[in-house]
């Protein structure tokens, strides 16, 4: 089962992760991630926007990309859009599959492409001004280990 | 008659509106109307386009017809 969202109000991400799990019965393990809003460097709050036509189909397209890479069973990636707190979820990837390794490297594999691939432009408020978030060079580094 | 361009990240503070209904025609007219500092920024070789939901592998020669929206994408920060 492919489960793929952007949703714009606080989740909690075990509810999800709940269903997910239920909806694989005999599965081998699953292996989740929870991205949340970092409170350092006195951020106080976070706004990711998004592209409609391009966002989500291309969440769709990577989750698929992952499932097919990875032999997975299902997957589950949620992303956050509009504003948030720290300590606020912000992405959920699960990945459920006969083995761990598996799931393991899905995730991470999701993970890596959802930071440096995905259609989200970010920008953190810290002392009541917002800042624009540029591309990290971590981020493209982090990606090229899926090459 | 109209067309739509949308701007996405820093373009729609730069802009000062996520999205601008423009006359129909070739872009290099629509973005002569536009005021110069947003038309340089969205001409940035960093920004990438997408029609209509598709993205442009090529930037040349657009022409936008009626009911047209073309996005300006710049790079994305990541998730």
């Amino acid at each position: 089962m492919i489960d793929v969202r952007l949703l714009t109000e606080q989740f909690e991400p075990g509810q999800f992760i709940g269903a997910f799990t239920a909806a694989h019965p005999g599965l081998g393990g699953i292996c989740s991630f929870v991205g949340e809003v970092r409170g350092a460097g006195g951020v106080e709050a976070l706004e990711l926007s998004h592209y409609a036509p391009l966002t989500l189909p291309g969440m769709a397209a990577l989750a698929q990309t992952a499932s097919d890479r990875f032999g997975l069973m299902g997957i589950l990636i949620l992303h956050r859009t509009g504003q948030m707190a720290p300590g606020e979820p912000i992405v959920c990837v699960s990945a459920a599959s006969t083995h761990r390794r598996a799931a393991f490297d899905a995730v991470d594999y999701a993970m890596d492409h959802l930071k440096s691939q995905s259609w989200f432009w970010k920008r953190e408020k810290r002392a009541g001004q917002w800042h624009w978030i540029e591309p990290r060079a971590d981020d493209y580094a982090d990606l090229s280990r899926w090459d | 008659m109209a067309a739509k361009l949308v701007f996405l990240g820093r373009l729609a503070d730069i802009a000062g509106m996520t999205e601008r209904a423009v006359a129909t025609g070739p872009l290099e007219t629509i973005l002569a109307d536009l005021p110069p500092e947003l038309a340089v920024a969205l001409l940035g070789e960093r920004i990438r386009l997408a029609l209509n939901g598709e993205l442009l592998v090529s930037h040349g020669g657009i022409v936008l017809g009626e009911g047209d929206e073309l996005a300006f994408l710049p790079p994305v920060s990541g998730g």
